[in-house]
């Protein structure tokens, strides 16, 4: 199960995957901010799978400092949610254009 | 004293031109009148010191450029040739400016009118006593703007501020064939000193060399630019437009100017390259072709001129044409004394002109006026000595120089010197000593002889004019009656050696002995001719004239050619329409539209001005403000780099065809 390939294989549709949720979604923030989430997930599961595979701890300790990151970034990004929410009481993407060039 | 001859007159100029508001116009005119009559008393002692004693003398002042091979230097030439030309210059501009005190006695710009004068007179001298090429080029210039600043002296009036121009381009045109002449001097001799060109002609008679890949002789080409530069000085047909349209300057200016010194400079020029000229026969054909068309030419349209100084002026025209044939027949000498009496006559006609234009209230049209005989005797009779030397009326001076080119040129014809072109400048100048007395008589009948077309207010106020304008009037019709006379065996007495050095003539070109065994009724052919014309003219004028001018009027080809004669052929048509106008819509359409102002501007400022708001208007529009967008420039700008640095490490001509790839989308 430990083979290369597959673990890499699996980060890194995992990691499309999220890259496509983020992309083909045009409705939800929230889906955005959770396609975000698994990006992360992919990113520490390749970590994880290459410090294993290399028999080497730094991957292991970048993974749990991403976890970390990953937290505090969800949070503030969940706290800006609420504020857009609040003064715009709507979360769709389609209408967040009023930074137009 | 031969630095004062030049300095003076300068001295004058500056003086009087800087100094005229202190001076007054008395003032300025006494001392630059003062300043060239010392001069011509010293260029009378520079004559009989060099020209009737035998010597040269060369000044050196400095050095001007000395850059390698190149050194022009500041050098007074003084040889028979300058001191008969300072003594021209000198007197008739002396006798002008005494004229022109009293004729531009109510004019406001005395002071400017006298400075420019004498700054004329300076830059004539400045040329005639050049060693080199550089400073005669100095003279040739400054004269033209010289005459410049004279024609334009009544600045206010739009004719002659358009003719002062056209003087001065179409003189332009002639002084660029002159440079090109010098540039070809410089490369052939490696000098400009007239010492050094002159006498090491003979060396390169046969020298040819290559001109726009053609093979071609070289002192001919010279001798072509060199040409071509007194072209357009000396008025000869082609550049002789801006001749008459120079009348549009006070009269005195026209005295001077146009006929005395400015115009003789091209002939000038000619005669003192004589050691180079002689040495190319293709020049001598040139010269005689054009000197004596121009001859016949001028005279022809001078008959049916209606203003008194056009006729004058075209009269000068000829006469020109006369001095350049002659040189091309290799009579450089007999030209010199043509240009010397020429000067002295023509000078009188134009102040008797001018004398008579001032009695009559600044009316210059011969057709209104008339019977003057009987108001001003003095001027009538110096006007009909005037015109009676420049017919060739034997005995005064024009008889002396006229009628032994006329006789050179018979000579030239029936001679076997292969010279078979001269007897067309034969007949033509034969006709134009027909014309020439035909027009002066012309215009001794229409102004002074027959019945008045004044108005009677005019007429009323026709006066004598006073005496500081009869002097000059009196002192030229002097001279008119014996320069000839006096000078005939020192310029073109048989064996002379007053020329010295100066003057070279080719042995086999010399025909000065067959003249004197011409046959007696050839010798008589110039003054018939002349002596039928002023029949013809009075018969015209007495008998009755209006009868025959209106039966030739009736005939439409009569009116026609009269016509063409009267407007000088349309050259000045045909040149304004076939070269100055599509010359001109050339610089607006071509140059100025087309290019100026359209492609370079395109693609210089004007197009990229527009260009950079048209392209950032089109990256504007990238940035729509959807998240998702920016996500995907975000990406795939990732992916490219990424690719362009890991195809780049490997092939680097990758990365400079994706570039460019990149530059292409965004145009």
């Amino acid at each position: 199960m430990f083979e290369q390939l597959n673990c890499v294989n699996i980060s890194s549709s995992l990691f499309l995957v999220s890259m496509l949720g983020i992309f083909l979604n045009q409705k939800n923030i929230l889906v955005m901010l959770m396609s975000l989430e698994m990006m992360f997930l992919a990113i520490s599961f390749n970590l994880i799978f290459s410090s294993i595979r290399l028999d080497d701890i730094v991957g292991q300790i970048f993974s749990l400092l991403i976890l970390t990151v990953a937290a505090a970034e969800s949070s503030i990004g969940l706290a800006i949610l609420v504020i857009y929410y609040r003064i715009r009481s709507t979360v769709t993407v389609e209408l967040m254009n009023l930074m137009k060039g | 004293m031969y630095l004062l001859i030049l300095m003076l007159p300068l001295l004058g100029a500056l003086i009087s031109g800087f100094g005229g508001r202190w001076l007054g116009y008395k003032g300025a005119n006494t001392f630059s009148t003062l300043c060239v009559l010392v001069a011509m008393i010293f260029s009378v002692f520079a004559f009989c010191e060099i020209g009737l004693s035998g010597t040269v003398c060369h000044i050196h002042l400095s050095t001007w450029v000395e850059s390698g091979i190149l050194s022009i230097s500041w050098g007074l030439l003084f040889d028979s040739i300058t001191v008969v030309m300072l003594v021209i210059i000198t007197s008739i501009s002396s006798l002008v400016h005494i004229y022109s005190i009293k004729y531009m006695e109510n004019d406001p710009h005395c002071a400017r009118f006298m400075a420019y004068l004498e700054i004329f007179t300076f830059f004539m001298l400045t040329l005639v006593t050049a060693d080199n090429l550089i400073q005669m080029f100095l003279g040739w210039e400054g004269v033209g703007l010289a005459s410049y600043l004279l024609i334009n002296f009544w600045y206010t009036r739009l004719a002659a501020n358009q003719s002062a121009i056209k003087a001065l381009v179409v003189n332009r045109i002639g002084d660029f064939g002159l440079s090109i002449g010098i540039f070809l001097i410089f490369w052939l001799f490696n000098s400009v000193e007239y010492s050094v060109i002159f006498s090491l002609t003979p060396l390169f008679e046969n020298y040819t060399l290559t001109f726009m890949t053609f093979q071609i002789h070289g002192l001919t080409l010279i001798g072509a630019f060199l040409f071509l530069g007194a072209v357009g000085k000396s008025a000869q047909l082609g550049l002789h437009t801006w001749l008459p349209d120079a009348m549009e300057g006070p009269t005195p200016v026209s005295a001077l100017i146009h006929a005395a010194t400015m115009v003789t400079a091209g002939v000038f020029l000619v005669i003192r390259f004589s050691p180079l000229i002689e040495f190319s026969s293709t020049i001598l054909f040139v010269l005689v072709i054009f000197g004596s068309l121009t001859a016949f030419f001028a005279a022809m349209t001078g008959v049916f001129q209606n203003d008194l100084k056009k006729v004058i002026a075209y009269s000068t025209c000829s006469q020109l044409g006369y001095m350049i044939f002659s040189c091309g027949m290799s009579c450089y000498n007999v030209s010199l004394f043509h240009l010397t009496n020429h000067a002295f006559f023509k000078a009188l006609l134009f102040l008797s002109a001018g004398s008579v234009i001032h009695a009559v209230s600044n009316e210059q049209d011969m057709r209104r006026m008339g019977s003057l005989v009987k108001f001003m005797p003095l001027t009538y009779s110096l006007m009909l000595i005037g015109s009676l030397a420049l017919a060739g009326f034997p005995f005064l001076t024009g008889f002396y120089s006229k009628d032994f080119i006329l006789e050179l040129a018979q000579t030239s014809t029936y001679s076997n010197l292969n010279m078979f072109y001269v007897s067309f400048a034969c007949w033509l100048g034969s006709m134009s000593v027909f014309l020439t007395s035909f027009y002066s008589f012309r215009l001794i009948y229409l102004t002074f002889l027959n019945n008045s077309n004044l108005t009677k207010t005019l007429l009323h106020s026709v006066h004598e004019s006073s005496l500081v304008m009869s002097l000059p009037l009196i002192v030229l019709g002097v001279g008119s009656i014996f320069v000839g006379y006096l000078a005939k065996d020192l310029f073109v007495g048989l064996g002379t050696n007053f020329w010295g050095s100066s003057i070279l003539i080719l042995p086999n070109h010399n025909n000065f002995i067959e003249a004197e065994r011409l046959s007696i009724l050839i010798k008589w052919l110039p003054f018939t001719l002349s002596a039928s014309a002023v029949l013809v003219a009075t018969f015209l004028n007495w008998t009755f004239s209006s009868s025959v001018y209106f039966t030739l009027k009736l005939r439409k080809l009569v009116f026609f050619f009269a016509f063409l004669m009267n407007k000088k052929w349309y050259w000045d048509v045909l040149y304004n329409r076939f070269l100055i106008f599509p010359v001109l819509s050339f610089g607006y359409f071509i140059s100025f539209k087309a290019l100026d102002r359209g492609f370079i501007e395109l693609s210089g400022p004007y197009g990229f001005s527009k260009l950079i708001p048209l392209w950032s208007k089109l990256l504007i529009k990238l940035q729509t403000g959807q998240i998702t967008h920016y996500l995907f420039f975000i990406v795939s700008n990732l992916c490219f780099f990424l690719t362009v640095l890991v195809y780049g490490y490997i092939d680097p001509n990758f990365s400079l065809a994706l570039t460019f790839f990149i530059l292409l989308f965004f145009i």
